[in-house]
């Protein structure tokens, strides 16, 4: 906690919660926000240091729905304090922990280890993701209720989708009785078979096997339909094609409350940044074509898709300098998330605050946090963003222990200067890194 | 074409402008025409008594073979050995890579071996890429995964023109499993380049999605696939990958796409029958037509000999390096 109250001045204050985008001032207490104003900060406390932020915007904190970390487990690819480090340096405030560690967090003492290990090491807030079932196998219901009371904000089998219809009529149903989300990854194993790519001329043309849109597109439908049947606060974690933007917005039109996700990957990126089997773009569900990479973009503009994450996946050079065909799905995404999102702004299809509003306000409403706005009250998370700023991604100067970027050499435009957490600067820019 | 090999018409050759021999995708039409013209003057190195033309003595050259092949590395051992160079097979099965480690860790151990070419089959796509990427010398794709097979679409070529005189104009039928295979899609892109006429014919579940890009016609039935065809070139069913899933049984695929006298009489008279081996018989091929007088199975092999040691000497003794 910060003992001396912090203002900010000369701010662009950005607010998708609501709307707001003016100039202003932020003042912080106790690790909240006390006071926003329009103009310059009159009534700040004597002993406030006050940060002049040069008319650079100032956000809430983003919040990441999809990190997956190597703790416990596996952490040589990445620990909770090097995630914790790589997210402050993207201004994300709060993430998401996936479930998929090594033991798998489905049980209650292991939503309290990681949140014990979270709080001593990360300086970002950690919010922990509960196993759907035992082990992520698909088989058994873990026990939801015991794992919320130990502090999971949600349930997900992670990178495994489960396959059984019945299995998730019941997980639906029993997640509904503890009113808890379902995060969901849609994939139909069977007809992703093998695949390692998209499925079209490209995979073809390289001698890689496909997988069909239609892998994501089915069990998505079969999945809302579940949703409206049991009343589940449901949650498709990832989609990435064209017909699962239309599949969603049928499903808005009818009334349905599911919401959807989309990877920063899978809203930048297409089939063809493969190139020459480069396994670094290997990524589950795989980069599709740009037909489909557009109407997720104009999905994510027109609000069906909901939230932006970075679907961080952290991967060592073992696994990943590999045959394409051989390597592992993954790139790690925290550190580049919001610059890579700000291409979205820069090219005129998305605007600001909606592009914001997905990973902030958005998230924060999925989860019933109270973070993800810049609110009297409101939690002091934010992040203090050069807009503009060009820079060039070098995997070098990652702070994430794993190097598997896809946006290695890219030009992008737009930094993270000051992360907040809870009246706390986690990270300031150094220029030169 | 001259019956003794001749030194002097192999130095006269347009140099090779390439380090490596990955792909046919790779290959502009005059490199592939360069390589035919000089895989044309090997022939005779072979056929000669002392079948010895020691352009490469003093090179080494690495078979590092992560599939098992008779055929082909036989085929590369051949032809590096008639041109002097010493050859040494890597046996994958025994080495460390079944011990974990990394095809890059394989690569740069025997980068350090100072070899000149490195000759690598491998299952997946893409694989002898990466291989190159990390290692000095030159390298060849002897076939990765389901993506390309250079030297098979190369001595096919060189086949079906000393056959028919040309390739421009012919029109090819290529018939099979397209899905799993690299010989097909190396043959589409080499053939495509100079002109040829090329038809897939398969069953939908044979059929990768965007296939119509690289052939020029699609065929699902036999009959208006090998209709007026030049050549018919049958390829390997992979059993184990397509059985059950893809095609029901052997019996039905070979009713309805297996190479028989019925079917090859939709091809003109003088269609010549073409496989890459190893055959199927009674799966893919009738055994009288394998063997028959319109096919030219043997003689792929023998072309195989003479395009590899001019892809040889086209990568190590051209002007490129």
């Amino acid at each position: 906690m910060s003992p001396r109250p912090l203002v900010f001045s000369n701010a662009r204050i950005l607010d998708p919660a609501s709307g707001r985008d003016s100039r202003g001032a932020l003042l912080i207490e106790n690790g909240r926000i006390a006071d926003m104003v329009e103009g310059g900060m009159s009534g700040a406390p004597a002993d406030a240091e006050i940060i002049d932020v040069g008319g650079l915007a100032v956000a809430p904190g983003l919040i990441d729905l999809r990190v997956f970390t190597g703790e416990p487990g596996h952490e040589y690819r990445e620990t909770l304090a090097s995630a914790g480090q790589a997210a402050a340096a993207g201004g994300v405030t709060s993430f998401l922990a996936m479930p998929d560690t090594t033991p798998v967090i489905d049980e209650g003492a292991m939503v309290d280890y990681l949140q014990r290990r979270a709080k001593a090491t990360a300086r970002v807030n950690v919010l922990a993701a509960g196993a759907i079932t035992r082990g992520l196998a698909g088989k058994e219901l873990t026990e939801f209720g015991l794992l919320q009371e130990a502090g999971a904000v949600c349930l997900s089998d992670g990178r495994q989708s489960i396959q059984s219809t019945g299995l998730l009529r019941s997980a639906f149903s029993y997640a509904a009785n503890f009113d808890m989300p379902v995060f969901h990854h849609v994939r139909d194993n069977s007809l992703a078979g093998e695949g390692v790519m998209n499925e079209g001329p490209l995979a073809t043309m390289l001698g890689l096997k496909g997988i069909p849109g239609e892998a994501e597109s089915i069990p998505l439908s079969r999945d809302l339909a579940l949703a409206d049947l049991t009343g589940v606060r449901y949650h498709a974690a990832q989609i990435s094609t064209a017909r699962s933007v239309e599949i969603m917005a049928e499903a808005r039109r009818r009334g349905s409350r599911a919401t959807c996700g989309a990877s920063i990957n899978s809203l930048t990126l297409n089939e063809n940044d493969i190139g020459s089997y480069r396994s670094f773009f290997r990524l589950n569900p795989p980069l599709r074509s740009e037909d489909d990479r557009r109407a997720l973009v104009a999905g994510l503009a027109d609000g069906t898709v909901d939230v932006i994450h970075s679907d961080h996946d952290p991967q060592d050079s073992e696994v990943k300098r590999q045959p394409f065909g051989e390597a592992s799905d993954g790139a790690i995404g925290l550190e580049t998330l919001l610059a890579a999102a700000l291409r979205l702004v820069h090219s005129g299809d998305v605007p600001l605050l909606r592009m914001l509003g997905a990973m902030t306000s958005r998230p924060a409403e999925i989860l019933g946090l109270e973070a993800g706005r810049l609110a009297r009250g409101a939690p002091a998370d934010l992040v203090v963003i050069d807009l503009d700023y060009p820079w060039v991604v070098k995997e070098a100067s990652f702070r994430s222990r794993s190097r598997n970027t896809s946006f290695e050499g890219a030009r992008l435009a737009g930094k993270v200067m000051r992360t907040v957490v809870a009246g706390e600067t986690v990270f300031a820019h150094e220029e030169g890194r | 074409m001259p019956d003794t090999a001749s030194t002097e018409a192999l130095r006269a050759s347009t140099p090779f402008p390439h380090r490596h021999l990955l792909g046919i995708a790779q290959l502009s039409p005059p490199d592939i025409l360069n390589l035919l013209d000089r895989a044309e003057a090997m022939i005779p190195v072979s056929r000669q008594e002392r079948k010895s033309l020691p352009t490469l003595s003093g090179k080494t050259q690495i078979n590092l073979f992560f599939e098992a092949s008779t055929r082909t590395q036989g085929s590369f051992e051949i032809a590096g050995k008639r041109l002097g160079a010493l050859v040494v097979n890597m046996s994958v099965r025994t080495s460390s890579v079944s011990k974990g480690e990394t095809l890059i860790d394989t690569a740069a151990t025997l980068n350090a071996m100072q070899p000149d070419v490195i000759i690598v089959r491998h299952s997946a796509a893409g694989a002898v890429e990466l291989l190159s990427q990390k290692v000095g010398c030159s390298v060849i794709n002897a076939g990765d995964g389901a993506h390309e097979h250079p030297t098979q679409a190369l001595l096919d070529a060189l086949t079906i023109r000393r056959h028919k005189g040309r390739l421009a104009g012919l029109t090819v039928a290529i018939c099979g499993d397209i899905a799993h295979s690299r010989v097909a899609r190396s043959n589409l892109l080499l053939l495509g380049a100079l002109n040829v006429r090329t038809r897939v014919v398969a069953p939908r579940t044979l059929l990768p999605r965007g296939i119509d890009q690289l052939a020029t016609e699609v065929h699902t039935d036999m009959e208006a696939g090998l209709r007026d065809a030049d050549v018919v070139m049958m390829l390997r069913l992979q059993h184990e990958r397509a059985s059950g899933r893809m095609i029901p049984s052997v019996r039905e695929y070979y009713r309805f796409y297996g190479l028989d006298e019925e079917k090859l009489g939709f091809a003109r008279p003088d269609a010549i029958v073409m496989h890459p081996g190893p055959m199927n018989r009674g799966v893919e091929i009738d055994p009288a037509i394998a063997d028959g007088s319109r096919s030219v199975i043997t003689e792929q092999v023998e072309m195989g000999v003479a395009v590899r040691m001019a892809v040889l000497d086209a990568l190590l003794s051209g002007g490129a390096r």
